[in-house]
């Protein structure tokens, strides 16, 4: 570990700010390109499965 | 070989095999991209040296790199998948053309926030309007252009060849990022990696760079292959795999 405590890990020389809002933005929008095609895949299967029931009927 | 790489292309021109495949590989490309992640990040944050220069803000570039030069890699991807679909007519290539749009536009955000955010300390500035950056903000315009012609253009078929066209005239822009950093002035350092030249960087600083951009390459593979079957689902609905996949009901 290059930091002496985990305060200092936080603070990163000064830089904390820096950082942390770096990755975090970084992690909002990573997590954005996970969920969203999950999302889509639900709806898209809900339409086609209300689709085959209009057929079927 | 000539013929392996001959089936593989109908293969892949399959709408089926390319959904059936995909759903097998995807796990192996987020597990072994999630790896990959987690060393490199909690390396690159907690365990690799300050730079002498810049102290801990370089640690920035473990997000800021990966996602810079996957932007470009993407653009070259999207305009390749483009270019097959115009000349052979393959529909499969326009699909992906068009999910790669979306998320390289999302990539090449990162790369310029978090830049944006690295200059503050190091340069002073967020933003200056040299070639690098521009070229960068050019980049995601073209992403976005991209987009909208999806959005815009109802007939698939006129939407698919504007995007490609699009993509295609706007590749241009990808030697212009690349070289803008020897070409003209800029305060924008130059290149971390270059496949020629050995690592300037230490390898305790650099190895854990690399993980996080071959994890960022598997993580993109999953986005890719997860948006392209939604599409394929949609287009394929009528067919009879489609509609029995979704009646065993294994794959909610």
């Amino acid at each position: 570990m290059f930091f002496d405590s985990f305060t200092e890990f936080l603070h990163m020389g000064g830089h904390g700010l820096f950082v942390w809002l770096s990755y975090g933005i970084t992690c909002l929008i990573i997590a954005q390109n996970f969920i969203a095609p999950v999302l889509t895949r639900k709806k898209v299967i809900k339409d086609i499965e209300r689709q085959m029931r209009r057929e079927q009927k | 070989m000539w013929s392996a790489l001959k089936r593989l292309y109908h293969q892949l021109g399959s709408p089926k095999w390319f959904y059936e495949i995909t759903s097998r590989w995807s796990p192996w490309f987020l597990w072994i991209g999630s790896t990959l992640m987690i060393i490199g990040v909690v390396w690159g944050l907690a365990f690799a040296p300050a730079d002498y220069l810049q102290g801990n803000s370089f640690r920035i570039i473990y997000v800021h790199v990966p996602a810079a030069l996957l932007s470009q890699s993407a653009y070259i991807m999207m305009a390749v998948a483009g270019l097959v679909g115009l000349v052979w007519n393959m529909k499969m290539s326009f699909v992906v053309g068009k999910t790669i749009a979306p998320i390289g536009a999302s990539l090449a955000i990162i790369a310029l926030v978090t830049g944006a955010i690295w200059g503050k300390p190091t340069w002073g500035t967020w933003w200056v309007w040299d070639a690098r950056l521009t070229s960068m903000l050019i980049l995601l315009f073209l992403y976005m252009g991209v987009m909208a012609i999806y959005n815009a253009i109802e007939s698939e078929e006129m939407a698919n060849k504007a995007a490609a066209v699009l993509a295609l005239v706007g590749s241009i822009n990808i030697p212009i990022i690349k070289y803008s950093v020897e070409w003209w002035n800029t305060l924008h350092q130059p290149a971390t990696i270059t496949l020629t030249k050995k690592p300037t960087m230490a390898p305790e600083m650099f190895i854990p760079l690399v993980l996080t951009i071959i994890g960022l390459y598997c993580w993109f593979a999953v986005w890719v292959f997860a948006r392209t079957r939604n599409e394929i689902l949609w287009r394929e609905r009528r067919t009879k795999w489609v509609k029995s996949l979704l009646n065993t009901g294994a794959n909610h």
